[in-house]
């Protein structure tokens, strides 16, 4: 519990001005989530949920917090210049972990949709956030989420009341910039409720290069019933960035929902996804992919429970791994007992480019209906040298055939994209990755 | 035997390789001239596929003895795209799925590929969608075809024809084909060989490799040689095919004292 | 045909039938673990100081560890201090030819269908029974000497080949291994020796049964196994236990080593009580089973059948450390009622070129729980390692499960791993064409289950095969409904 401590210290010492800075709802949980993380710490590599990424040592650096929430020096809409061609986004900004306002620009959006502050929307419907927030993140069972609900005074919020769409995806974008290293804590609620509809495209960009960031980001969905949602995470980071992402999905009888984790450039990420698929005839797809080298490690733990039956789970990873790069994946799945009628698909490929990638991969089903249809595959293995001689053959140089093939191999993630624009632009973005064109968000003039 | 007084374009002289520590050619002399058709046909494992993909330069491969000179270059010193580059095309045996790449961007990059090596321009979009356009005929290719990913899900036959669509879009002055007729019908049989007629000139030449002699019927080869036990044991004229196709393999090898 | 018949006969008549309690006099030690106690153990068995002491070690670490509780599984506290570590039929001295070994023991080896007399007359295969905690015959010794092969009791081989023993005893599996194989090396029995020499084809199938008679005792064998360079051998084992109520307990270990292009071909067919319906009684089978492909171009190969234990906790493992090494695992493990299995296996791959297959089959009926957990590991040094897994789940009630935990890890980027899962269960258009043809719903699942296990029954010897196809069949008896 050395790790632990300062925080601890922290907290007992900061607590007021924490509180003060946020709002009721956020403050709530507070004090039964700094009990648990007391009790259970930081996760080690001994836990075996954890195995494969010390997460604890993420935390062991002297971040600055921002719990006086002081306005950061920078105009994000002057910064972010880049927007993905014909994507036309609604877009909002966090800065660390603060939501960005700027004056006079404002969005056509219906007025029953909430998007914006998570402590302006608990403010103003009280009930609606404390009914959502907390609910499906729960604190006693991870001590990172614990920690991020301890600290977390804002973050985003997407409300999609009955019956409404929202055509237009709505964009936010997470920058990281500071003048010492820097830690945010912030949590993202999104409620879409019966037969509503939105997309949400969320990117993490670090400004300040050679400053180290730790981010800890808590997600809560609520898909409700004959509900559609799409939610795409895109990570563009600096090498000396740390992400801990838990994202918790609830979805009801007939919804639909796309969960996509891109890992474009990081440095150490952990991302936890669980989804619960808790009415009949809900669909969930799961994926991801994560391009890593230099000393990048990048680690997906991924949960999909059908707690009922007649509901579908797709789920695929891809990694490629070049350099001195760790992956690691785990893919639990759970068809509990009256789950009948189940079908979850699962796969996990991944491809080793050197001998100092390492990768990690433990797929799991727990199946406890028997009228179901479930599969699970993962392989781990290099660029097909049949394929290679073959592009080869025809003129094409050894470099560009094993990138044509690189990014043939992520074609099939790419292509469960459910947003043309970003379809396309994530191609571009994929194949300039595999060129070492592409350190950074390529758009972003900041960056 | 008459040979035209051009110049040389492939000459392989004792040409020895290995796989996996296992000699399969043993000692390869042939010469190849522009304009020429050359067939080598021979029984299984004799060693015609070994050939043709230690000409394309499969490194699973292992040259250890022997030279192979192309246009007065040493092949064996090119990296396989520098030899496609060159102007040699292989015609797959087997040719591979590349799931994810789709026929446009592959063709497309490879032909840009090409035009670097002779430091030209890129191709223009509007130019290579022409060209694919009309190349695509050469081979009655459903332009459905083209817009899928390389071979994937192609019939034996569709990847046939797009191994000599993708000739015709290289034009390559060596064309190499690989057992082009396995697994064909008749009617593609056909249209594989009239694409390769269309495609000759006297200016480029092509190896066929066959293990019959129907190929050689739509496609005419002025020189025919056995490939027995990784060696050339007898070359003649096309009557040579023919006395093949009639007798089968087991006069050569009494000729051979076996 | 008639083969068929006969496993349908057997499945509508069939219970456990290996539950009889033989009635013979029986030397058991008071209840209870302590130094003592392994001291008794070591002296009954007239052995050298070197055995005590590691004996010793092993307990004194036992004490300081607590029972491992990752498996998949829910096992009840148990008291290891309310069982019996040693009973022995009781004896004068070892048995010198069959006549002199007791009646009443032959015909429980009778009833088992390996009638020892039987077996050294006609099959050609050499057994080695255990009962209890001691090995009471060894057939086809002599023949088997003649070529260098020794096939004996574990105890016998102390005191007859010492250096050997002392040389491979827990260089496979240490006593600091687990919990298990810490209380194995404590109070181990008995068990069987194998070494084949040099250039040696074992000639025939060497085999074990096992089995636990005597009432509150628990069995903790050893196998060892040493095939020297280019040698050969296929050993099989069987297990069987009398019906209790209570439940008993089986800690074995098996240490397996193969010199340079030795082969070693382990099969089981695992029958021990698997409990009454409602969870009752049954063995509880913790097992520690592990081979090293200690030279290149090696081979180890476990097939295994398990359709006995209430609890079964099993992972025969290869560390296939020669370079070109091989090692698979072949495994159908069936349960039913309210047995749970965590079973599966570790392949680590340390020398170049080597290469393992896993094969799983898992099929689940009742209110059982069934686990399929691996590891395949590629070391940094292992280059162009190759595995290939496959794990499928088959299930025939909604009250079971099946779980496939498998874990890669890989170090080296020239590896290719596969792994594979699937999960089904019999579809009801399968049973309907089977009934249309006049095939019972409960002999079509028979037939079905068979069929999805061949591919790993394809491994066992014939005279194995046969067997472990009845035992499918008795296994899942009244388990569609």
């Amino acid at each position: 519990m050395i790790i632990e401590q300062q925080y601890i210290d922290l907290y007992n010492q900061a607590k007021g001005m924490i509180n003060r800075h946020s709002s009721d709802v956020l403050n709530a949980p507070r004090e039964q989530a700094f009990a648990d993380f007391q009790k259970n710490g930081f996760p080690t590599k001994k836990s075996e949920e954890y195995k494969y990424t010390d997460v604890s040592e993420f935390f062991n650096l002297d971040y600055g917090f921002n719990l006086n929430r002081l306005a950061v020096p920078v105009d994000p809409y002057e910064v972010f210049k880049c927007d993905v061609p014909n994507l036309s986004s609604l877009l909002y900004f966090l800065v660390n972990d603060s939501y960005f306002a700027k004056p006079g620009v404002g969005k056509s959006l219906p007025a029953s949709v909430f998007v914006g502050s998570l402590k302006d929307f608990s403010e103003k419907h009280p009930d609606l956030a404390a009914k959502h927030y907390g609910k499906l993140a729960k604190t006693e069972n991870d001590g990172i989420v614990a920690f991020n609900t301890v600290f977390a005074q804002d973050g985003f919020v997407i409300y999609i009341p009955k019956g409404v769409t929202i055509e237009k995806p709505i964009q936010l974008v997470n920058i990281f910039r500071g003048d010492v290293d820097m830690m945010s804590n912030r949590r993202l609620l999104i409620i879409v409720e019966e037969n509503a509809e939105a997309k949400l495209l969320s990117c993490d960009h670090t400004i300040d290069e050679g400053r180290k960031f730790l981010s800890t980001q808590v997600t809560e969905i609520f898909v409700g019933k004959d509900a559609r949602f799409d939610f795409y995470e895109m990570e563009e980071n600096g090498v000396d960035t740390c992400r801990v992402a838990s994202t918790f999905v609830s979805q009801e009888a007939n919804s639909n929902a796309v969960v996509n984790s891109i890992t474009l450039h990081n440095g150490r990420t952990r991302n936890n996804y669980e989804v619960t698929l808790n009415g009949q005839h809900a669909e969930t797809h799961l994926g991801g992919m994560a391009i890593v080298d230099k000393t990048q490690s990048v680690d997906n733990h991924t949960f999909i429970d059908h707690a009922v039956p007649h509901c579908t789970s797709h789920e695929m990873f891809k990694y490629v791994l070049d350099e001195k790069s760790i992956g690691a994946f785990t893919g639990r799945i759970l068809v509990r007992k009256d789950a009948q009628k189940t079908e979850a698909y699962q796969t996990n490929k991944n491809i080793c480019t050197t001998a100092d990638a390492k990768m990690y991969t433990k797929p799991q089903l727990e199946i406890y209906a028997d009228d179901v249809k479930c599969s699970h595959g993962a392989t781990i293995g290099q660029i097909d040298e049949n394929a290679l001689f073959y592009l080869r053959a025809r003129g094409i140089s050894e470099k560009e055939a094993r990138m044509l093939l690189k990014f043939a191999f992520m074609a099939d993630v790419i292509d469960n994209i459910r947003m043309d624009a970003f379809k396309d632009r994530l191609k571009l973005l994929v194949e300039k990755r595999f060129r070492n064109e592409l350190a950074k968000c390529a758009g972003c003039s900041g960056c | 035997m008459k040979r035209r007084k051009f110049n040389l374009m492939l000459e392989i002289k004792n040409l020895h390789a290995n796989v996996n520590g296992k000699e399969i050619l043993r000692g390869i002399n042939l010469t190849v001239r522009p304009g020429e058709v050359h067939a080598i046909m021979g029984p299984n494992g004799s060693g015609k596929s070994t050939l043709s993909s230690v000409l394309a330069g499969n490194p699973v491969f292992e040259v250890t003895e022997g030279e192979v000179t192309f246009e007065g270059k040493n092949l064996l010193d090119l990296a396989p795209e520098e030899r496609s580059c060159e102007g040699i095309f292989l015609s797959f045996q087997y040719p591979v799925e590349i799931p994810g790449v789709s026929m446009v961007n592959f063709m497309r990059t490879a032909i840009n590929e090409h035009r670097k090596y002779k430091k030209q321009e890129p191709i223009s979009a509007s130019d290579f969608l022409k060209l694919m356009r009309e190349k695509r005929e050469v081979v009655e290719l459903d332009n459905k075809l083209a817009s899928r990913s390389v071979n994937e899900g192609f019939s034996g036959g569709e990847k046939k024809r797009n191994e000599i669509f993708q000739m015709a879009m290289l034009e390559p002055k060596l064309a190499i084909l690989d057992e082009t007729d396995s697994g064909l019908d008749i009617d593609a049989l056909r249209i594989v060989a009239n694409g390769v007629n269309k495609l000759k000139s006297e200016h480029n030449a092509t190896l066929v490799i066959t293990h019959y002699q129907r190929l050689l019927d739509y496609i005419k080869p002025e020189f025919v040689h056995v490939l027995y036990k990784g060696k050339i044991v007898k070359s003649a004229g096309p009557e040579l095919a023919l006395e093949l196709e009639e007798k089968g393999y087991d006069w050569i090898k009494k000729e051979l004292g076996e | 045909m008639q083969e068929e018949k006969d496993i349908l006969d057997e499945v509508t008549t069939g219970d456990y039938k290996y539950g009889f309690v033989t009635d013979i006099d029986t030397e058991i030690i008071p209840i209870g673990l302590n130094e003592d106690v392994v001291r008794l153990i070591s002296s009954k068995k007239n052995e050298p100081q070197w055995l005590l002491d590691f004996r010793l070690k092993a307990f004194r670490y036992w004490v300081t560890l607590p029972m491992p509780e990752w498996a998949h599984l829910q096992i009840p506290e148990i008291d290891y201090q309310s069982i019996s570590y040693y009973a022995a039929p009781r004896k004068k001295e070892g048995p010198k030819s069959l006549d002199e070994v007791d009646p009443e023991l032959l015909k429980t080896f009778d009833k088992l269908g390996i009638s020892l007399v039987e077996q050294m007359a006609l099959s050609g295969m050499a057994v080695d029974a255990v009962m209890d905690s001691v090995s009471v015959k060894t057939t086809f010794k002599e023949k088997l000497a003649e070529m260098g092969v020794i096939f004996c009791s574990f105890s016998e081989a102390v005191h007859d080949y010492p250096d050997l023993v002392q040389k491979y005893l827990a260089s496979v599996v240490p006593y600091r291994d687990n919990f298990y194989a810490a209380l194995n090396s404590a109070v181990f029995s008995d068990g069987s020796f194998v070494y084949i020499p040099k250039g040696v084809r074992c000639p025939m199938e060497l085999s074990t049964y096992f089995r636990i008679n005597a009432a509150n005792t628990g069995q903790f064998e050893r196998t060892l196994i040493v095939a020297d360079d280019d040698a050969y051998v296929s050993y099989l084992e069987g297990c069987t236990a009398p019906m209790r109520d209570e439940n008993q307990l089986h800690a074995a270990i098996v240490e397996i080593i193969a010199h340079d292009r030795a082969e070693i071909k382990y099969s089981t067919v695992q029958n021990w009580y698997p409990g009454d319906k409602d969870g009752k009684g049954g063995i509880y089978n913790f097992v520690t089973k592990r081979g090293i492909c200690k030279g290149d171009s090696s081979k180890i190969s476990w097939t295994q059948v398990e359709t006995g234990s209430a609890v079964t906790w099993k992972y025969p493992s290869c560390i296939l450390q020669g370079d070109n090494s091989v090692g698979e695992f072949y495994s159908v493990a069936v349960t039913n009622n309210h047995q749970q299995a965590d079973t599966g296996t570790k392949m680590i791959h340390l020398g170049k070129n080597t290469k393992s297959t896993i094969v799983s089959k898992g099929i689940s009926a009742g209110f059982s729980q069934n686990s399929y957990r691996g590891l395949v590991r590629i070391t940094k040094n292992a280059e162009n390692a190759r595995n290939h897994s496959q794990c499928d789940s088959l299930l025939l009630s909604d009250k079971c499960g099946a779980h496939t935990f498998p874990y890669m890890e890989i170090n080296n980027e020239t590896a290719i791993v596969e792994h594979e899962a699937t999960t089904s269960k019999i579809s009801e258009d399968q049973i309907f064409y089977c009934n249309q043809r006049g095939i019972s719903t409960e002999d079509a699942v028979g037939l079905i289950v068979n069929g999805y296990a061949k591919e790993v029954m394809n491994k066992l010897p014939m005279e194995f095969a046969v067997e472990a196809q009845k035992l499918l069949a008795i296994s899942l008896e009244g388990s569609v409904g």
